[in-house]
This record gives C-alpha cells, sequence and structure tokens, in this order.
C-alpha cells in the first residue's frame, strides 16, 4: 500500500502528456488530416511554457503559451497541407525536424534553469478520502484539464452536431463539401486544435513532469501519442486506457531502476518504445479493426475546385 | 487581394526543377531576417554558413565526409518515398549498422588482415538490414504502420548503441569513459586525401549514386517503383507485389543506411561512442524531396545540406551562434520546399476581389 500510492501518482503524470497529445491528434486525424508533427509541436508547446514561466513568473501565462506555441506551429501544418496542398506525411516531418530545430534554438537560454513545478490543487473534502483523495484530486491544474478534456472530446464527436461534421468531413470530404460545409476551414481548426493539446501536453512536460527545459526533451512522446491513436482505433475511451497503459509502462521502467534490478537502465528505457510496437502489430494484425474504425479520408488532400 | 490555386492540366516539368531553387532562395532570406533577430550581421552569417566553410582544402574535405552518409541514405529513401514505402527510421538502421560492424572491429581488435574492413562493411550492410527488415516484417504480415515502427527502432537502436558503450563494449584502458577502443589501422577506412578526414567511404556514394540510377531507369524492379508509385491501382492490375516493394524499399534503405553508419565510425570517428550521428538519417529525408527522389538531384542536395552542418559549425565558432540554427535552417528548407511545390500541380491567379462561386 505504502508503495502503491506513490506508483499510481506518477503513472497518471506520465500519462497526462501522452493524453493531450494524443486526444489532440485524434481530433486532427478525425477531421482527415494526419499531422505526423506532434513531437515537434510538443516541443514547442514545452520551450514556450517554460519561457513564459521565467519571464513572468505565472503559472497560467505559462500554459496558455504552451498552447498557442504547440496552436502556431500547428497552423503552419495547415498552411501548408490544406492551403497549399503539401503531402501531410512529409509536411508532418518538416514539421517535427523544424520543431525540434526551433525549440533548442529558443531555449538555448533555459537549459539549466529551475523551476518549482505548478502548484497542487487539493479539491476541498474531496482531497480528504483516503487514498482515493489522495490519488484524485490532489494535482496540478493540467491533470483535471486531461480529465475534463477526454470527457469534452468524447462528447464532442459522439454527441454534438458540430463533432458529427467534422467526422462527415473526415469520412467523406466530397459529401461534406456538397452539402456546403467548408471543409477546409472545419480541418484547418481541428488541425490547431491538435497542436494546442500538443502544445499543452510540452507545458505539462517543462512545466510539471520534469520541471525543466532540455532540448529534445519529448523523448517520443509525440510518436508514442501517434501510435495510441491507431491503437485506441479512433476512439477516445481507448485512448484514455492507452495514455495509462504507457504512463505505466515508462513508471514501471523508472521503478524497476530504482528497485535496483539487474537489467542496465537502456535496456529498461526501450520498453515503452518496443511496446508501442507490439501493441501496433495486435491492433493492426486485424485489418477490418482498422477499416472500420478509421478516417476514411485521412491523409487524403481536399482541394474545393478539382 | 486574394490568392487562387487553379490546377494545371498536366503537372509543369520546369516547376519540378525551379521549386527547390525557390525554396533555397526563400529559406536565404528567412535567414536574413532571423539573423537579423538574433542581432548577427546577415552578411557576416551568411558568409560564415555558405562560404567560409569553403575556403580551404579541407573544408571541401570535410564537405565529402558529411554529405557521404547523407548521399548514401537520401538516395536509397528516395527510392523508397517514389514506392511509397515511409521508412524514417534511417537513423536507427545507420545505429545499428554501426554497431554490428563496430562490432567485428572490436572483436578482431588484434588482427591486422586486410580481409577486416570489407567484414565489417558487410556486416554493417547486414546490420542495417536486418534492423529496416523488421518494420518490413511487420508492415507485410501484420500491415502495421512503417512509419511508427522504424522511428519507435530508431530509439530502440540509440539506446543499445549507448548501453554497449556504458557496458560490455567499453575500453578497459579508456578511463571509464563510455567509449569503445579506437579501431585498429586494418579496421580503418583508408584516407583519400592526406591531411583530411576524406575517406573511401565518400566513392561508395558515388558508386551507389549511380547503382541506383541505373536501377531506377533500367531494371524491371526500378520501373515497379516508378508504377506503383504514381499508379498504385496500375501496378497491382500488372501483378506487382506491393509487399515484395516494401521488403524491397526497406532492405535497400537498411543496407545503405548501415553502410553509413558503418563507414562513419570507421571513418571520420574510429570507434564506437554514444552517439555518432547529428540526425543523418532523418535530414537524409530533407536531402530526398530537395533531390526530387531522383539520384543525381539527391547528389546536389546531399552537398547543400552537408554544407549547413559545416556552416552550422563555422557559424558556432566564429560568431557564437547556437548548433540549432542548422536544425532551423533544414526545417525551414523542407517547409518551404513543400509549399513551392504547389507550383508543379497548380498555377497561381491574383485577384484584387474575391470571385463569386
Amino acid at each position: 500500500m505504502e508503495i502503491l500510492l506513490p506508483t499510481l501518482l506518477t503513472i497518471i503524470t506520465a500519462a497526462t502528456p501522452l493524453l493531450y497529445a494524443a486526444l489532440g491528434e485524434l481530433v486532427t486525424e478525425k477531421s482527415g488530416v494526419l499531422n505526423l508533427g506532434v513531437e515537434g509541436m510538443i516541443l514547442m508547446g514545452a520551450v514556450c511554457g517554460f519561457a513564459m514561466v521565467h519571464a513572468t513568473d505565472s503559472a497560467a501565462l505559462g500554459i496558455f503559451a504552451g498552447l498557442l506555441g504547440g496552436a502556431a506551429l500547428s497552423l503552419v501544418f495547415a498552411l501548408l497541407v490544406l492551403g497549399l496542398q503539401a503531402s501531410q506525411v512529409a509536411s508532418g516531418l518538416a514539421l517535427t525536424i523544424f520543431g525540434l530545430g526551433l525549440s533548442a534554438l529558443v531555449g538555448q537560454d533555459l537549459v539549466g534553469l529551475a523551476y518549482a513545478g505548478l502548484p497542487k490543487l487539493a479539491i476541498p473534502l474531496l482531497c480528504d478520502i483516503p487514498f482515493v483523495g489522495q490519488l484524485l484530486f490532489k494535482h496540478d491544474i493540467l491533470v483535471y484539464g486531461s480529465f475534463a478534456l477526454t470527457a469534452a472530446v468524447a462528447w464532442f464527436l459522439v454527441g454534438t452536431r458540430a463533432g458529427l461534421i467534422v467526422r462527415a468531413v473526415g469520412d467523406s470530404h466530397a459529401a461534406a463539401h456538397a452539402m456546403g460545409y467548408s471543409v477546409l476551414r472545419i480541418r484547418c481548426a481541428a488541425t490547431v486544435f491538435g497542436g494546442g493539446m500538443a502544445g499543452l501536453a510540452g507545458a505539462y512536460l517543462s512545466l510539471a513532469y520534469s520541471p525543466l527545459w532540455v532540448e529534445n526533451m519529448s523523448a517520443g512522446r509525440g510518436w508514442i501519442a501517434l501510435a495510441l491513436v491507431v491503437f485506441a482505433t479512433w476512439r477516445t475511451g481507448r485512448v484514455l486506457l492507452g495514455a495509462y497503459l504507457f504512463g505505466g509502462i515508462t513508471i514501471l521502467q523508472l521503478h524497476a531502476q530504482a528497485a535496483g534490478v539487474g537489467v542496465p537502465s537502456q535496456a529498461m528505457s526501450m520498453l515503452p518504445y518496443l511496446a508501442t510496437i507490439v501493441v501496433l502489430v495486435l491492433i493492426s494484425r486485424d485489418h477490418n479493426k482498422i477499416k472500420l474504425n478509421a478516417p476514411a479520408c485521412i491523409g487524403k488532400p481536399f482541394h474545393p475546385t478539382a | 487581394m486574394f490568392i487562387q490555386l487553379i490546377k494545371r492540366l498536366a503537372p509543369s516539368k520546369a516547376m519540378r526543377a525551379a521549386s527547390p531553387l525557390f525554396a533555397l532562395v526563400i529559406t536565404l532570406l528567412t535567414g536574413v531576417i532571423l539573423f537579423s533577430l538574433l542581432n548577427v550581421s546577415p552578411a557576416r552569417a551568411l558568409y560564415a554558413f555558405f562560404i567560409a566553410p569553403l575556403s580551404s582544402l579541407y573544408g571541401w574535405a570535410e564537405l565529402g565526409v558529411k554529405a557521404t552518409p547523407l548521399v548514401l541514405i537520401a538516395v536509397a529513401l528516395s527510392i523508397g518515398f517514389r514506392a511509397g514505402v515511409w521508412n524514417i527510421g534511417a537513423e536507427g538502421q545507420l545505429t545499428f549498422g554501426a554497431i554490428c560492424g563496430g562490432g567485428i572491429a572490436l572483436w578482431l581488435h588484434q588482427v591486422e588482415a586486410y580481409w577486416v574492413l570489407p567484414l565489417m562493411l558487410l556486416g554493417g550492410m547486414l546490420g542495417g538490414m536486418a534492423w529496416a527488415a523488421i518494420p518490413a516484417f511487420l508492415k507485410t504480415r501484420f500491415n502495421t504502420n512503417e512509419i511508427l515502427t522504424s522511428l519507435m527502432l530508431t530509439y530502440v537502436a540509440t539506446l543499445l548503441l549507448s548501453l554497449l558503450v556504458h557496458g560490455a563494449w567499453r575500453d578497459p584502458d579508456g578511463f571509464n569513459f563510455p567509449e569503445s577502443r579506437i579501431f585498429s589501422e586494418a579496421a580503418t577506412v583508408p584516407i583519400l586525401l592526406q591531411n583530411t578526414r576524406l575517406h573511401a567511404g565518400a566513392l561508395f556514394a558515388l558508386a551507389w549514386v549511380a547503382l541506383a540510377w541505373v536501377l531506377l531507369t533500367h531494371t524491371l524492379i526500378g520501373f515497379q517503383v516508378q508504377v506503383i508509385g504514381q499508379a498504385p491501382a496500375a501496378g497491382r492490375h500488372a501483378g506487382f507485389s506491393l509487399n515484395r516493394m516494401v521488403w524491397f524499399c526497406l532492405l535497400l534503405a537498411g543496407a545503405a543506411a548501415g553502410l553509413a553508419g558503418i563507414v562513419e565510425v570507421a571513418g571520420p570517428i574510429g570507434q564506437l561512442l554514444p552517439t555518432i550521428s547529428p540526425g543523418y538519417g532523418f535530414t537524409a529525408i530533407i536531402v530526398a524531396f530537395l533531390g526530387r527522389l531522383h539520384p543525381f538531384g539527391v547528389l546536389c542536395a546531399g552537398l547543400l545540406l552537408a554544407l549547413s552542418y559545416l556552416g552550422g559549425e563555422t557559424a558556432q565558432i566564429t560568431l557564437n551562434l547556437p548548433l540549432a540554427v542548422t536544425g532551423v535552417f533544414q526545417g525551414l528548407l523542407l517547409f518551404f520546399l513543400l509549399a513551392c511545390d504547389v507550383l508543379i500541380h497548380y498555377r497561381l491567379r491574383f485577384q484584387f476581389r474575391r470571385a463569386v462561386a
């Protein structure tokens, strides 16, 4: 019991950035856009958030800057693939390479600076419940936000008219266009939403998880988030499940190292990446399952006059 | 003012050739703005980036050193990209190739024989192929996305290298630094130009460019690559196997990246270190696109991107600019290239008022 609570708490912190990034990408992909630049957007969010916190000393402004950093980068992507009909795969890779370089450039003076971390907000009364209170009701704002976001995305995609339109655009852009919806505008909005959420994932990494800034600190989380969306077969609930599964694997290796298991740390660090491959294989094996849930127009360009 | 995209009847060949030049010019202009923002004189910065590195014979030799892995990998990647096989894990294949070939060098460190180096090169290529075979197998057998698996394997390969040089392969006389032994004379790629680091690997890169051109234009498999890339349906009707194409492209890229990796550690580096590449496997993606997925174009693009690495180092030393500027430039170049490519399929129409649809 004494080990269980800290372990579960660290799983939550490891899962939160994955959850933000994957939920954002889920909405983007549902609209038919495949943005492979999640890694770059996370890094931009991380560096913007950290820089803002050091400039203003305000956690709220830091979080907002992270959101804006990711969203701004995704806007560049949207301009390329929606405005100029560029290849989505190539543009996404470009976004990752560019985000990696730009964040390192912006953050060169931030390396080595410290930050106390986002304040923990205990919810009165609820946090006094033994165990559960400690586990669920003593977190920073971004952890609460990730729960709210999961519920909001699930409700938006399944329960709202706007969500239905997003899905329609992703499943058949020609039909949506014929019905009078502006395919490009809707896709742009979904892409920028995805960028903003990746930015929040980054802000969580640099403001709460680590909290510091180092070059390339996301360490592949953007790509794992992309894999999570496939793993979840584009369903919100399973994104939540997947993010916590991977958070658990990340934490498992940290705890194993701390406990002095006789395996080199590098071998343990391979676990999340290997697990990603295994999980992708298990899901992709069933071709029909992917086909049934994947947005039919994903990655396909759309030009209204063509 | 509004800009409208009007679809061309046929893709413009002129624009396909001009687009990289446009992208380069726009990147340079953006560079001027970027340097002004960083409080560096743009003229001095551009000089440091593009002229100063090439002002000596040593500089030109270094250009060859940096271009070698980029060209080796990018030529192979461009064949895959033509066929729609998105292998973005070349960095991992490079690393695993270096591990396998470097392992042979360490194992045979007391043997001074002419066959050590060829064996290492073979080991490097086979290692790269083995690493690339994993995404190929998963793609063809389980339909797993090769973008994600090849990338995840890059992280695994990097960690594996770190594990080895921190542990089993650490130099016993190396004061506990995470480095392997320095390779013996027989396990080192010969130098082409005295007093420089230009090594025989550059010849492999040139030969590979020529070979790839023959492969694409004069063989059946090259023809299949072109057809499947341009019209997958036509390829299927012609009975070309998509699975075979996936295997072919990935193994080819694995071999090339593995060779690049072993040439790098047996050449300029001379031993195994925790980090052996400044991201050649990723930059090669830019090289492939900038070179229009054509072997000769890739050669030119490889030299250009090699210059960006050299320029970044020069600018760091002479102007105190952060090394990250190189990455920003490389990213910008790919962005602008992708943006300018719109002109291949569309023409622009400028209007002063929005057309009534």
